[in-house]
């Protein structure tokens, strides 16, 4: 959609529960007033399909299903400058985690840039309890885009010089440093 | 003054200078420092998109085990995620029912969080425990005529710290001019360094790296107080240049480093050499040579 589009709400399908479901404070959105701050604070805003203000009126208007598919989500980078500038005090940047959190669960295809970082940074958060940073970026790049490590190899060369970055064999099988937590999270909140 | 340690992924790794450094210039200025014991991931912005618990259990982890470690002394965090995510769990951990879920999952590693755990960032304690005054004082070689540019970016001030402004900070100011250098003003100090965008959305990424960059041109190095930060800065300058379509290479330093160089520190605790973009023109601008360690 473009910032001319115009959705003709009687022909679409709205989840009427979406913002309040964006827990744990999704329903502080009703009090959006529209002034724009976000889209204004945003650094990424250019880049984006809908602006964070436009995107806010649809999660009101229950448009679910344009939220999830637009990549307006992906492109945050968690600056917190619309949060802490937001008049109604609507905590916006943490609501963004929770909507990356619902396109996750109901495997939004469209992109796998983003959606495939987190899961990749999780699983080696999972297994090793702390970041391996070779081993997360080679993993997310073979399972992305292989081509777009041409471009680093530069920096990653001055990086190993350097020992900044360090190559590390992987484990592989047994139980992971944070199995227990993990598994523990996963059962409480029902998904195991 | 007495301070437990939080290092973190990064400053376990790619950071691991600012923690070389941080605690060289702590230790100088006479306090105390125990590195939390056993710690792990503190879940970074990537455990709250994977699960609303996740992105509390897993701070609320480390902040159980600084509170079991604790004796009153505060938990000293020097990546401004990590701090971030401290924070924010404090604050929801106030609410009984969460507080009560949390350790409904930290049974498995054996754990209890009271919420009583304190965490600073190190930019705090710099600026408001030690303060200008006490760093000046152990000052042994003042960066005259280095012009510093201060680079705070995001969550080192916004959107759970206390101790600035999250829209004009100012912490480093009276540090940078403690140590002798001047401050180089400009308008991206708290802008965004793009984190994972640079992975995940380069032209988008590598835009926001290279504003800041052009807004600093005019320093002889910035000084950073986050890994991530620093990282994005420090590495993604030859992407930056794309972008600008002119040349860039600004050195940037982490803070104690700064404070190490002008403390006489030697180079086995500021490894100045891990820096990517060289740190030479910084030393050539010295009144005098830096002895190496």
């Amino acid at each position: 959609m473009t910032t001319s589009e115009v959705i003709d709400l009687t022909r679409v399908k709205r989840n009427p529960a979406f913002s309040d479901g964006l827990t744990p404070a999704g329903h502080k959105l009703r009090t959006c007033i529209q002034c724009g701050t976000c889209t204004a604070s945003c650094p990424a805003a250019e880049a984006m399909d809908i602006s964070p203000r436009q995107m806010w009126r649809m999660v009101q208007l229950g448009l679910e299903d344009e939220v999830m598919h637009s990549k307006t989500m992906w492109l945050c980078s968690i600056c917190y400058q619309c949060h802490v500038r937001c008049p109604r005090g609507i905590p916006l940047t943490e609501t963004i985690a929770k909507l990356k959190q619902l396109a996750i669960q109901k495997r939004i295809q469209e992109w796998p840039e983003s959606t495939k970082f987190y899961k990749i940074f999780s699983d080696v958060m999972r297994r090793y309890g702390h970041m391996r940073e070779m081993e997360f970026m080679a993993l997310y790049f073979f399972s992305t885009n292989p081509f777009a490590m041409l471009d680093l190899t530069g920096m990653a060369l001055a990086m190993l010089m350097r020992g900044k970055i360090r190559p590390e064999l992987p484990k592989l099988g047994g139980e992971g440093r944070l199995d227990r937590l993990f598994n523990r999270v996963a059962e409480l909140e029902g998904r195991k | 003054m007495k301070y437990l340690f939080y290092p973190g992924c990064s400053m376990n790794a790619s950071a691991l200078e600012y923690k070389t450094s941080t605690l060289a210039v702590i230790k100088t200025l006479g306090a105390e420092v125990q590195e939390l014991e056993n710690w792990t991931c503190c879940g970074t912005s990537v455990a709250p998109v994977m699960s609303d618990l996740l992105g509390l259990a897993l701070p609320a982890r480390n902040l159980a085990l600084a509170e079991s470690a604790d004796g009153g002394r505060p938990l000293m965090v020097g990546c401004s995620a990590c701090y971030t995510n401290f924070r924010r769990t404090i604050l929801a951990a106030a609410d009984p029912t969460v507080l009560s879920k949390i350790n409904q999952a930290l049974e498995v590693e054996n754990l209890t969080y009271k919420g009583k755990a304190q965490v600073r960032h190190l930019l705090d304690i710099f600026a408001n425990d030690f303060g200008p005054e006490k760093i000046k004082a152990h000052v042994k070689r003042p960066l005259t005529g280095l012009k510093v540019a201060p680079y705070y970016g995001c969550q080192t001030v916004r959107p759970y710290a206390p101790y600035d402004d999250s829209q004009h900070p100012s912490s480093m100011v009276g540090i940078i001019e403690a140590l002798g250098a001047t401050v180089h003003h400009y308008s991206h100090e708290a802008t965004c360094c793009g984190t994972a965008l640079v992975t995940t959305k380069p032209h988008v990424g590598y835009e926001m790296v290279a504003q800041i960059l052009d807004g600093a041109s005019a320093a002889d190095c910035l000084a950073a107080v986050c890994p991530m930060c620093h990282l994005n800065l420090d590495s993604y300058q030859d992407k930056a240049a794309r972008v600008l379509g002119k040349p860039v290479k600004i050195p940037v330093l982490f803070l104690p480093q700064l404070i190490g160089l002008a403390f006489g520190l030697p180079e086995s605790d500021l490894h100045l050499k891990r820096e990517v973009v060289p740190v030479d023109s910084v030393l050539a601008k010295l009144p005098q040579p830096v002895v190496s360690g």
